[in-house]
């Protein structure tokens, strides 16, 4: 017990010292690179598992290749392919983005997908029935349905890229990784748990900032039915 | 990397099969130990939460924060206490499957049809016997479709543990790098995505044989 207590005093005086906020070995220089990284993965992962997610769940063909792809997807150790997309391409951030991106698309993809399928026929018929077509059918009816999903499956994929941009450190990449694969490597214990507390704050802000974001955007009436996860 | 270095050397796999087999079989048992932990935690924490809906949120909220703890650093965390051992590896994959199967536990029990539920208690099932013979085998499909999540990730998690020296195949995976040779590398990651693989096929199956009684398929959120 004694032990954790000085542990949270060791990230206390880490996160509070002034060097740690100048300069560019600094938190805010490495925080900005982590979110580009992230940021820049989790927009791309989005266009490509929005896309197919909602194609394939509005048209109902590709069903079995959407599930194949996404597993296969999530079978692919990021460790190795950031690795390996360095050796091969060279130290650039392309590597770190590649491998995030390949992460953070099958959630989104799945999500997508099963919520728009999940639309209750009788719904999509009724839009039919009014007279709406294929295309206002899907924007109107089935993403605003689907977007308790959506949402879930965004949120998956921004919590693991943020915290898998780490790796990008060790083939000697930035981000906030950095504090942790440098401390490993000087055997400064302070630096690692310093750095992975600002990742964890980091992923909390960003749970936070998803489940805000579902209150705004989620229409009230479906909001009673989908309270879980 | 040299221009003309080609992507895979068979020759450089046919002479390291046999550690090749052996980081593969370290490899597995890394990668699955944590989920069968994982799974003896998440039973008896789901029925938990499925009985005192209370519990559920609070517990999910800590399996969440766990699960958002980037590897690396948990791995570190551990080092402390644990050193550069398997259970240094093995107690952070344990975590991560607790985000996973908690939910899945919490919601299979859910997916029993309330009839069903009065129906065995009317048979006369006291509570301990109708959640283990009844309501369990019926939340087996939403389980296991959270075990093949834990296991698809935990196998591929694996690899990262190379940075305390316990990655299984990851090993290969560093060693080309400070080599600059992308043979090790490309195979251990094709081996790593294989046993994935191979397990996720396994679990399918065994969700055949455990529920005769279902054929409908459960999809993985």
């Amino acid at each position: 017990m004694n032990d954790f207590l000085n542990q949270i005093q060791l990230v206390g005086d880490w996160l509070t010292s002034s060097s740690q906020w100048h300069g560019d070995e600094g938190i805010p220089r490495r925080l900005l690179e982590h979110l580009t990284y992230s940021g820049l993965s989790l927009l791309f992962a989005a266009l490509i598992g929005l896309t197919f997610g909602l194609l394939v769940g509005h048209t109902g063909r590709g069903a079995f290749a959407v599930a194949s792809v996404a597993n296969l997807a999530r079978a692919i150790p990021t460790f190795g392919l950031v690795v390996l997309v360095v050796t091969l391409a060279g130290l650039s951030s392309t590597p770190v983005l590649i491998a995030l991106v390949a992460l953070a698309v099958p959630p989104i993809l799945i999500n997508t997908f099963e919520g728009v399928r999940g639309v209750d026929p009788a719904t999509r018929d009724a839009a039919r029935g009014v007279g709406m077509t294929g295309w206002e059918v899907l924007t109107r009816v089935e993403v605003p349905m689907a977007l308790p999903l959506i949402l879930l499956g965004l949120r998956v994929a921004a919590i693991q890229v943020v915290a898998t941009a780490t790796v990008a450190a060790y083939p000697g990449l930035g981000g906030l990784g950095r504090f942790i694969v440098d401390g490993l490597s000087r055997n400064d214990y302070e630096l690692v748990i310093g750095g992975s507390t600002v990742v964890v704050v980091l992923a909390l802000v960003v749970q936070a900032v998803f489940t805000a974001l579902r209150r705004v955007v989620v229409s009230p009436g479906l909001r009673a039915a989908a309270t879980k996860s | 990397m040299n221009d003309d270095e080609p992507l895979v050397r068979w020759q450089w796999i046919a002479d390291h099969a046999a550690e090749l087999a052996d980081y593969t079989a370290v490899h597995l048992r890394l990668g699955l130990l944590p989920v069968l932990f994982g799974l003896i935690i998440s039973v008896p924490l789901g029925i938990l939460c499925h009985r005192l809906r209370r519990l559920y949120p609070p517990v999910l909220t800590v399996a969440n924060i766990l699960y958002s703890i980037p590897s690396l650093a948990l791995f570190m965390i551990f080092v402390r206490y644990t050193g550069l051992t398997e259970q240094t590896v093995m107690i952070p994959l344990t975590l991560y499957t607790l985000s996973v199967l908690v939910p899945n536990v919490v919601d299979g029990l859910a997916s029993v049809p309330e009839p069903v539920r009065l129906a065995a208690t009317a048979m006369g099932f006291g509570t301990v016997r109708r959640v283990v013979q009844v309501e369990l085998p019926i939340a087996v499909p939403v389980v296991i479709a959270g075990v093949r999540v834990a296991a698809v990730s935990s196998i591929s998690l694996v690899a990262v543990g190379q940075l305390i020296g316990q990655g299984g195949l990851g090993y290969y995976i560093t060693r080309g790098l400070q080599l600059d040779f992308p043979t090790p590398i490309v195979t251990a990651m094709v081996l790593i995505m294989l046993l994935a693989l191979t397990t996720d096929a396994l679990l399918v199956l065994a969700q055949r044989l455990l529920t005769p009684w279902s054929r409908s398929k459960v999809t993985a959120a």
